[in-house]
């Protein structure tokens, strides 16, 4: 007896231009190690209203990938990169480093899952914002006040007009949290991206933070990729999901076909080695074989072939393609027909 | 799966009216105010069994766990190990009882030297009690070494080479060399990801079964702690408000927050009907804990005596009870399925 | 069911042990700094070999003749050649700053790693430091030897009470932060002695940062020695010492200025040298790194 899951449904109109596309996108890092391809030809696209989640383990690329759309890494000279991210029919890779400016803040949001190195510890909570919304927004210092004081009680933080004196030691962690979220709201993006938010807060709070962001998501119909390794979570609130390792995209479906009939080995074991809430707790837990390799040592043919119980021969000699499948699913498996056939995730009851 | 444990004889450990409050000074030393991170927890853990701990921030679950071991001394209270009162042992006394009672940490890259290599971490804990001859040593470390999943190359690795998964394999080695008879895993898992901490949990359990080991198993991931625990026992700003056998916990939780928690615990099903139980507010701070039930300002089942009166521990049922004034006894039902 | 098949992935690229050498060499600031130190340690040790005259050699014919073929660095007041003097005083100079930095990272490390570890004795013992540290270096140098007379072992000691206490405030720090991370802690719960925990896991975290600073206290005691001497309060003559050389310059200082230039000139490269290689050190021991983010 299933009930719809209280998300918002997908615009039904494939014509419409997505929001963000990534067309094979390449990150590398030069390292004391030679070049480190972080990011290997990543591809997937967003469309507004949309919640779409990225999920991963360490290591396979997710966070990068978020930060490279914004070019968070460019400070550093050490980041090349390839393919492109296309906001709105604009390559992002290739405009001048300046011109990001322009989408930080008041086209792309982003939130930060450390806390504490996120929000600077020594303005108050008030400057910050004021300070953001006055970087995009020339207006006077009052009604960008005023406009702060609003951007609190959106996210739900109670007296906001005391709460903007406070500087950040003073407020929890959950709080930290939704004046990060007010901060990337701050400019009305049409874009936020969310990496790992909820990582650091309680189980509570975390479900008042995600329901937070459905509202928000819903109400301003803004797109939302949501960046998390908790599966839970990208039940909650997504629309569709995207499953990387090791720097490639192995699986993308919309979130309820994604959980029903996963297509890819590494997403059914992820699912299997979650330890239900209804599970017989006799059992052993379900455990991928092996570790993930390391960046430096990508093995030939399909990344995952080592760790896999469905590979052959074909396998670990020839690299698996996206391929497209219907319904909007993606897959990069020789053998995803066999996956989903032998694939009851949960034990039948 | 550990079986159940037999409940004969005294329990391995018994903790009775734990307390561990925190003194706040002001410049001159003053004191002005207590943290009361432990307030008056017990409970207590059978031979080979698995206790869960869990709870939100500033519960106090790890002070706990801490305080058992005496990491941190506390304020009040008594931890019964084997029949020994810890408090009263001198500190040759308590570094003998060390051997039995163990800890496995949560950060696997600050558990472990990082300039000493596996092999010398994991062998000191045999120099520090004077266990086994110099060369017996390097043989009881590779044992141990190979029972947790490791191959003998990795004694002379330094950590850095390792991924965390290892690491906490190596922490969980370093626990066992010395034949503990109770582990406190505080976090142990958290900090793994999804399919390396499945490696661990089975790891752990099996472990468990061939040392008849027990756990004290804190975490604040119910799914896991469902998994590998007995019982379980919620807290809250530093107060235990409920214990139960883990089956009966999560299918008739005794405690509005019990109930809260595990309501909002993100299932990963999206068809999932979900019955989200709301708490409002945050997490109050311990300096400054609620008057009467500690849970009330975020109780939804709030009644006036709630913000007054400090509710003792109710029994629900046979070996589950609840701090709530709202909680009954069940009627005596029919014998449970088996 | 899954095999539970440990396929443990093999060690990561690692550190080594040969790569620290090999970063060590890699930082130009290092090698840069290392060459000048080495230089003048070689000059200090081979003294006799490079120079035909002795330090103590008096040809008063000779006397403060400006720098010439025969005298790389010409002739002070007693017509002793300047550059051996210069590079004997190198063997004084770097000899008893070598000592002083050595054991005031020694005495450092004492003080900070106990300071660190129980509360009580870090109030005494950082109140002492406090009350050192107040002074500047050179009038509290000046005062210890007053009181104490001009003498080379004073000379250290003097020195020595005044770079210690900032080295053990370094290792305090650095001993602060180890001793809150988890694996200390480990070690208590299985039992190790305060002693051991102290000596065998928290010193060996603390020892970069120190020989860091100890790099920089040897460059500040060459200046201070260089100081005591000029005004006369150091290494007691005739032994020569580059402050001593200044010393003997001052009055001539307008007509014979390579008496100051000569001295002056090797301090300074002492100091870059030094400075260069603690800078480099600093920053291939405890690098930012960027990490490749996951």
């Amino acid at each position: 007896m299933s009930a719809v899951a209280e998300t918002v449904t997908p615009p039904a109109s494939a014509a419409a231009a997505p929001l963000l596309e990534l067309d094979e996108l390449v990150v590398r890092f030069r390292t004391e190690n030679g070049l480190l391809t972080a990011v290997d030809g990543v591809s997937f696209g967003l469309q507004s209203g949309e919640v779409l989640g990225v999920v991963g383990e360490s290591g396979c690329g997710k966070s990068v990938t978020a930060q490279a759309i914004l070019r968070l890494y460019d400070e550093t000279n050490l980041v090349r990169y390839g393919g492109a991210v296309t906001f709105r029919g604009k390559n992002l890779l290739k405009l001048p480093r300046a011109a990001m400016v322009d989408y930080r803040g008041p086209r792309i949001g982003m939130v930060f899952q450390d806390l504490s190195s996120s929000i600077d510890p020594v303005y108050t909570i008030g400057f910050q914002l004021v300070e953001t919304i006055l970087a995009h927004q020339p207006m006077p210092p009052r009604e960008a006040e005023a406009k702060a004081v609003d951007l609190l009680r959106l996210t739900g933080i109670p007296s906001p007009e005391r709460r903007i004196n406070d500087y950040p030691h003073q407020i929890s962690g959950g709080m930290k949290q939704r004046v990060m979220i007010a901060l990337a709201l701050a400019c009305e993006p049409e874009l936020l991206i969310a990496d790992e938010p909820t990582t650091a807060l309680d189980v509570t709070i975390q479900a008042q933070i995600l329901e937070l962001l459905t509202d928000i998501n819903r109400s301003r119909a803004m797109g939302v990729i949501m960046i998390t390794h908790d599966l839970g979570v990208v039940a909650e609130i997504c629309t569709r999901v995207v499953v990387m390792y090791l720097g490639q995209v192995v699986e993308e479906a919309p979130v309820a076909a994604l959980f029903a009939e996963p297509r890819h080995p590494y997403t059914q074991g992820l699912l299997r080695s979650i330890p239900a809430l209804d599970g017989d707790r006799a059992q052993e837990l379900y455990v991928i074989p092996g570790t993930v390799p390391s960046l430096l040592a990508v093995p030939a043919g399909c990344r995952f072939a080592a760790r896999c119980p469905y590979a052959d021969a074909q396998c670990r000699t020839e690299a698996p393609p996206l391929e497209v499948l219907r319904n909007g699913r993606k897959v990069r498996c020789w053998h995803h027909e066999v996956v989903a056939a032998t694939g009851e995730v949960r034990d039948v009851g | 799966m550990s079986a159940e444990p037999a409940n004969d004889a005294a329990p391995l450990l018994e903790v009775h009216g734990l307390k561990k409050y925190f003194p706040v000074t002001d410049a001159l030393g003053r004191v002005r105010a207590e943290v009361k991170a432990v307030d008056d927890v017990s409970f207590r853990i059978a031979a080979g069994e698995t206790y869960g701990l869990v709870g939100e921030s500033g519960c106090g679950k790890s002070t706990t766990g801490r305080a058992l071991l005496r990491l941190i001394e506390p304020t009040a209270g008594a931890v019964i190990f084997e029949g020994r009162d810890l408090n009263g042992l001198s500190r040759r006394d308590l570094r003998e009882v060390r051997r039995h009672l163990q800890m496995v940490f949560q950060d696997p890259y600050s558990s472990l030297n990082p300039r000493k290599t596996v092999g010398a971490s994991i062998k000191e804990a045999l120099t520090i009690h004077g266990i086994g001859s110099r060369s017996g040593r390097k043989e009881m470390v590779l044992e141990v070494l190979a029972r947790v999943g490791l191959q003998s190359e990795h004694y002379d690795r330094l950590p850095h080479e390792f991924s965390g998964g290892q690491r906490q394999r190596i922490g969980l080695a370093r626990a066992l060399i010395l034949g503990p008879r109770l582990a406190v895993c505080d976090e142990s898992v958290s900090a793994l990801d999804v399919s390396v901490q499945s490696q661990i949990i089975n790891l752990l359990m099996r472990i468990q079964r061939e040392e008849r080991l027990s756990y004290l198993f804190i975490a604040h991931d119910l799914s896991v702690v469902r998994h590998i625990s007995n019982r379980i026992g919620v807290m809250y700003l530093g107060r235990l408000v409920e214990e139960a056998p883990t089956d009966r916990l999560f299918s008739a939780p005794g405690h509005p927050y019990t109930q809260a928690l595990i309501s909002a615990i993100p299932v990963p099903d999206p068809t999932a009907k979900r019955q989200r139980i709301a708490l409002t507010g945050e997490i109050p701070s311990p300096l400054n804990p609620p008057s009467g039930c500690v849970f009330h300002t975020r109780c939804p089942l709030a009644q006036p005596q709630c913000r007054t009166i400090v509710p003792e521990r109710r029994r629900i049922a046979p070996d589950h009870f609840a701090a709530c004034h709202l909680a009954e006894a069940e009627p005596a039902a029919a014998p449970p399925a088996a | 069911m899954a095999s539970t098949g440990l396929t443990i992935a093999p060690p990561r690229p690692s550190r080594r042990r040969g790569q620290t050498l090999r970063r060590l060499l890699g930082s130009r600031m290092i090698v840069l700094g290392g060459a000048l130190i080495t230089l003048l340690v070689l000059i200090a040790v081979f003294a006799p070999l490079i120079s035909p005259f002795g330090p103590y050699e008096m040809v008063v014919q000779q006397r403060l003749k400006p720098p010439s073929a025969l005298h790389w660095f010409g002739t002070d007041n007693f017509g002793r050649d300047l550059f051996t003097r210069i590079a004997y005083g190198a063997r004084v100079s770097l000899g008893v700053s070598f000592t002083v930095a050595l054991l005031s990272v020694a005495i450092g490390m004492l003080v900070g790693l106990y300071a660190a570890y129980f509360p009580l004795l870090d109030h005494v013992l950082m109140r002492i430091c406090d009350a050192l540290m107040a002074f500047p270096s050179i009038l509290l140098a000046i005062a210890i030897m007053a009181a104490l007379g001009p003498s080379m072992g004073n000379v250290i000691l003097a020195l020595v009470v005044v770079f210690a206490p900032s080295l053990a405030r370094t290792v305090r720090s650095a001993a602060l932060v180890v001793r809150e991370q988890t694996y200390v802690e480990a070690m208590r719960s299985l039992g190790a002695s305060s002693l051991r925990i102290i000596w065998l896991h928290i010193a060996p975290n603390t020892l970069s940062p120190a020989i860091t600073q100890g790099t920089f206290v040897f460059a500040e005691a060459i200046i201070v020695e260089a100081a005591l001497s000029f005004l006369g309060v150091g290494v007691p003559p005739p032994a020569p010492s580059w402050g001593g050389i200044l010393f003997d310059g001052k009055v001539a200082i307008f007509t014979a200025w390579w008496m100051t230039v000569g001295p002056g000139l090797f301090i300074i490269l002492a100091v870059l040298g030094l400075n260069l290689s603690g800078d480099g050190l600093r920053d291939v021991l405890d690098p930012n790194t960027v990490k490749a983010a996951k």
